[in-house]
This record gives C-alpha cells, structure tokens and sequence, in this order.
C-alpha cells in the first residue's frame, strides 16, 4: 500500500515537473548502438544534433544508446517516457512492439519507429528506401567483380535486409549474368569482431565485392587489409575508407524529417503517418563514387541515381521472378508498396534459404 | 554447396586470432578466481585496454608500445576494483558489474578522437622459408607476435600454477584465505597482484581486437566477449588447456559457421548461430566430470580481523 502510495506521488511530482518545463519540447532517442558506431546510429544522432540546431533553447533532446531490440527496449522507452519527452524516435525494427506497448501507456506522448510497419493514434512510423541505395551498389558491383562472387553480411532475416539484398542482385546480375552473391546472416546490428570474422571469411572464399547490413565500419577495415577488395559505406559515408576500399555509399539523412516532425510536435500539428522516403526527398543519398570506379561505369551509376530519384525508373522493374521460379512482376510492372515492405522472399538466381 | 570453397588452412588461421582475445581475457580470469577473487569487470577491462592500445598505438606509430599501454590501462583500471574488494570490503559482484559499467562509458569518453582512424599494423613474425610452406605455413607461422603470447601464457599459468611455489600460494590464498593468513602470506597483497594480472590480460586482449582482428576503434566494440570469457574460465574447471580448447572450440566454431554459410551449406543459420555456445559448453561440460569445482574461498572478502 505504502509502495504504491510512494509511487502515485512521485508520478504527480514528476508531472508537476514536466508541466513546469512545458515550454520546452523534450525529444528522446532510442538507439541500438553506440552514438560513434561511424554507422547507423551515428547518422541518428545527427539528425538529433540537427534539431538541437534548428530549435536551440525551444528544444531538449536526450537519447540512450546500445538499447538491446526486445524486452529491455520497452523499460528504456518508458523510462523516457516518464522523463517528460514529448517526442519519441525508436530507432531500431527491433523497437516496433515495445514502442506500440509504451504507446498505449502514454497517449499524450508522440512515437516515431523508424523502419516498422505498425502504427497507432500517436505512433508514426518513417523509413528510407534504402534499396534504391542497393541498386546502384548492386550495378557498381556487377560491373567491378573480377572474381563475379560478391559477399554479403546480412543482420536480421526482416523485410528491410531481404529487400537490399533483392535489389543488389537484380541489378549485379543485369549487368554481369555471372555473378554470385555469398550472404553470411550474422544476427547482430553491430558487432565488429563478428562483422570482421564475416567479412574475412567472404573474401577467403573468392568475393572481392562485400556489401553490409550492420553498423560499424569493421568490414571495411577487413576488407583494406585484404587490399583488393571493394565495399560500400553502409547508413554512413564511411568516407575515411575511400577511395578504396569504399567506392559509394548510401547515406541517411534523418535531419529534415527529425526537424519537421519536432516542429509539428511544437505546432500540435502531429499526426500518424507512414513515411516512406527516398533518393527522391535526400533522405537516401549516395555518397561519392570514387575514382577507383572505372568512369563509365560511374557514369551509369548516376545517371541510375539520377533515374530513381526523379521517379523514371523503380529499383524492382519486371520482368522479376521469385527464388522458386514463380512469376512475381511482369515485364515492366513495378513492385507496389505493400509486397516491398513485407518482402520475405528472395528473387530467381540467389541460392541458399531465408533464415526464419 | 560448395565446401570446397572453405581452405582449412585459411580457416584454422583465422580460428586461432578469433579465439585469442577470448583466451587472453579469459587466462587473466582465471588466474584472479585461481586467488578467491570473482572479477565480473573483464569486459570494462578489455574495452579500457582496447581504447588504450588503441590510441596510444596511433599517438606513437609503434604497435608494441600500444600493448604496453593496453596492459597498464587494464591493470589500472583493474586497481579501482581491488581498492574497492580488498580494502573497503564492497560486494564483488556488484563491484565487477560496476567495473563493467565505467569502463564502457570511460571508454567511450576516450575513444571520442579516434573514430575511424587506420592504426599502424602489427608485423607479423613471417619466418622465411617456415612461413611458405603450405598447409602449415600460415596456420604455424604466420601470425602476430600477440597470438604466440596467449598460447605461451596458458603455458605459464599452467606451469605456475601446478609446478611453483607461487602458484601454490596463489591456490592456498583462493582456496582457504584464512589458513593462508595464518601460514603468514599477505592474503591482500597475492590477491591484489592476482586481480592487476587479470587486469593486464583483459586489456590485452581488448588491444588485440582494436589492434589486430578489426583493427579500429568502435565504442563497445568488445561486445561481449569478456563475458564470454568469464562463462569460459567456470565451464573449463579453472584449468589452463581446457580454457584454451574452449577459446579455440568457441573461435573455431564461430568462424567455421561463417565460412559454412557462405558456402551455402544447407543447415539453418539459426542453428548455426547458436552452434559456437551449444558445442563449447558442451565439450567442457563433459570434460568437467571428474569434479574439479571452484576455488573454495571464490568472491569471499578477507578481513585480517576475522
């Protein structure tokens, strides 16, 4: 009884707290990793840094990192919640149930899940289109593979990974019919010594392409010392790797929907979306493709970026076949939005199964 | 499938730098329980020594004094814990927690200037003529001088313990603290040196992933390892070898894994992934019948007093 009294008055307490505070607008941030993983979280954190920049003294932000994806997530998320944040980035597909449970305890407070697909009254959720980011890689790729093996570290067996693998094949195989993607699952977003031992194992066994899927910048350092061996920067520039081994990269861009969705918290304009963005909007960029890349193929490249971004040409164009050789798009049918964010399946030519 | 892909040759040389930090930290370990004392800070010990190595490998341009610094990071920060044990008497549990703890934010707050920096490379003790050979030419003979160190070590701690009269001091303070103290061996002092020990291998260990198997610094780029190594000293019996079978059945197995998936092996990735934990318990478990347990006065504090 006493206990429960203890903690119906240090609610008030903390609500008297946070209405005192109330012209400022708290933003909190989950993370999955480390703020300086040079990756996924690092580029996070900008945009935090960026609302920081655009409200100055209207705005506080805080964020804790290396939040593990599962249960711990949902105590992290409500003890921000309780700290009085008005706004909540979930930046990991690991956070999608704890945010949709923390949510339905806090209505007052605005969630944003990055790269999920369930929302709620005050849950929006915002992704990129990384994949349009994996066709270029996939077409650089294609083009630059001697050994026509590429090596692939996938994370997690979710939508987002299946459909960046998808979309680097298709476009590796369209201008290479040799070529073949290794995939090494490693069940980690950031983890550099598995990460390197991934890497390491992809390039003894013949690729010297490797692209990424998890956070830190280990398998570029892998693949420098191996010499010969190209990568991608991955979520980040990475740029302290070029020219080579990191030829491109995608990148990003979280600031503007952080700063729009901050202010729309300011406005009370906020509302549940599901923003899905792209080449189109910056919020996936393509980092510099370095000289190492041959320059007509460099010129294909962007002229691909140039393409996606202008909307003339979709990443997943038909004719496309899924793994089992049953027809998924029709001579130039385009994927539609839907079957892209559920992907589960490979497509015609990659060999091994789906982990699930 | 293609298992022809996989070179064993490749493959034993890369188990072998993948289990290093594990048995490194985990030697250091041992020793320390071999003492009586419970240290749960390996991991906040190796990411210290990882940063350490690390910055001062940069700073300096020589590898070998990165090491050095790896190893003195480790021990210092290791005295913090046994300031706390041996002299105030804290709680070991919550103090190696603790460890833990600080070192990954001190760490963290370190490393801020050395994100994505390149660290000069360690030279690798290529012997000519031994190192071309094939097959055993690069499992044998073409490694860094720090992977030597960590079999040579085991060594060293096996023979110190079982054959010297430190050692026996050593397991006399781990085993019975008080009958030790009455024998007229400083308890405190033998554990402290135990505890800076354990300390200096952590540190080296966490300066050979930032040094040698990434090499860059990340923060909590450790991810875990020292409480792998921590399960490893409990389920190889605090016995030298075993600890180095498990670090190199654990290494092994997780490269190994790697190496099947891409060569598209047919098994599921998932029991793949959780292979390197199932076999590594599972072989020191069996070899752990004989009933060798832990020493006796393990994670007890010691008061002259009583």
């Amino acid at each position: 009884m006493k206990f429960t009294k203890l903690l119906a008055s240090a609610a008030v307490a903390l609500g008297l707290a946070s209405a005192a505070a109330a012209d400022t607008t708290k933003v909190g941030f989950i993370y999955v990793g480390p703020v300086g993983d040079g990756g996924w979280t690092y580029e996070h954190d900008q945009g935090r840094l960026a609302v920081e920049e655009a409200f100055g003294d209207k705005v506080e932000t805080f964020y804790q990192e290396n939040v593990p994806e599962g249960a711990d997530a949902e105590r992290a998320i409500t003890q921000m919640a309780l700290q009085g944040a008005d706004l909540i980035f979930t930046t990991s597909f690991g956070y999608m149930d704890p945010t949709i449970n923390v949510a339905k305890k806090f209505p007052n407070v605005k969630f944003e899940h990055a790269t999920g697909y369930k929302t709620a009254d005050n849950v929006s959720v915002y992704s990129a289109r990384f994949y349009e980011g994996r066709a270029v890689q996939g077409h650089i790729a294609g083009k630059m593979t001697k050994t026509n093996t590429v090596g692939y570290i996938a994370s997690f067996p979710i939508p987002e990974v299946i459909r960046g693998i998808n979309s680097a094949y298709i476009h590796a195989k369209r201008v290479n019919p040799d070529v073949e993607f290794k995939i090494i699952w490693v069940y980690t977003w950031f983890d550099p010594a598995k990460e390197a031992d991934a890497a390491k194992a992809l390039i003894e066994q013949g690729a010297d392409v490797v692209l990424q899927h998890t956070d830190s910048t280990a398998p570029q350092a892998a693949a420098q010392e191996a010499g010969n061996v190209i990568t991608f920067g991955q979520a980040s520039d990475m740029g302290e790797y070029g020219p080579m081994p990191r030829v491109s990269s995608i990148i990003d861009n979280w600031a503007p929907y952080y700063v729009a969705r901050t202010q729309a918290v300011m406005d009370g304009t906020w509302s549940t979306v599901n923003t899905w963005d792209g080449i189109d909007t910056g919020m996936v960029e393509i980092g510099e493709i370095s000289d190492v890349v041959p320059a007509d193929v460099k010129a294909e490249a962007l002229a691909m970026v140039k393409a996606l971004g202008d909307g003339s040409y979709h990443a997943f164009t038909g004719p496309i076949n899924k793994q089992d050789g049953s027809a998924w798009l029709a001579e130039g049918e385009t994927a539609d939005d839907g079957t892209l964010a559920g992907m589960s399946f490979y497509v015609e030519g990659i060999v091994g199964d789906i982990p699930n | 499938m293609d298992l022809s892909a996989i070179s064993p040759a490749l493959l034993i040389a890369s188990l072998m730098v993948a289990a290093t930090p594990l048995l490194l930290a985990a030697i250091g370990e041992l020793v320390v329980e071999k003492a009586g004392v419970l240290n749960l800070g390996v991991e906040g010990m190796m990411i210290v020594g990882a940063i350490c190595g690390f910055a001062v490998t940069v700073e300096t341009g020589s590898p070998f004094m990165g090491v050095l610094a790896a190893m003195v990071g480790g021990a210092l920060l290791s005295t913090l814990f046994a300031f706390l044990t041996q002299f105030a008497l804290a709680n070991q549990v919550a103090s190696g927690l603790a460890l833990t703890l600080f070192g990954l934010g001190l760490s963290a707050l370190m490393g801020q200037n050395y994100i994505g920096i390149k660290p000069p490379s360690m030279p690798r003790l290529d012997i000519p003529g031994l190192s071309d050979m094939p097959f055993f030419g690069p499992i044998f003979f073409a490694h860094d001088p720090l992977l030597y160190l960590g079999i040579l070590l085991t060594a060293a701690a096996w023979a110190l313990l079982k054959y010297t009269r430190v050692g026996l001091i050593l397991r006399a303070v781990g085993e019975n603290h008080d009958a030790a103290h009455a024998l007229g061996y400083h308890v405190i002092r033998v554990r402290i040196l135990a505890i800076m020990f354990g300390g200096a291998c952590a540190g080296l260990g966490g300066a050979y992933i930032s040094l040698i198997r990434v090499p860059q610094w990340t923060e909590g780029m450790t991810a875990g390892i020292g409480w792998i190594a921590l399960a490893l000293v409990v389920f190889a019996s605090w016995k030298p070898w075993r600890v180095l079978l498990g670090a190199y059945l654990f290494g092994g197995i997780n490269v190994l894994q790697l190496n099947l998936q891409a060569a598209g092996i047919a098994i599921p990735v998932e029991y793949l992934a959780m292979s390197p934990y199932l076999i590594t318990i599972l072989v020191l478990v069996i070899l752990s019948a004989d009933k060798s347990g832990a020493p006796a006065s393990l994670g007890r504090s010691f008061h002259a007093s009583n």
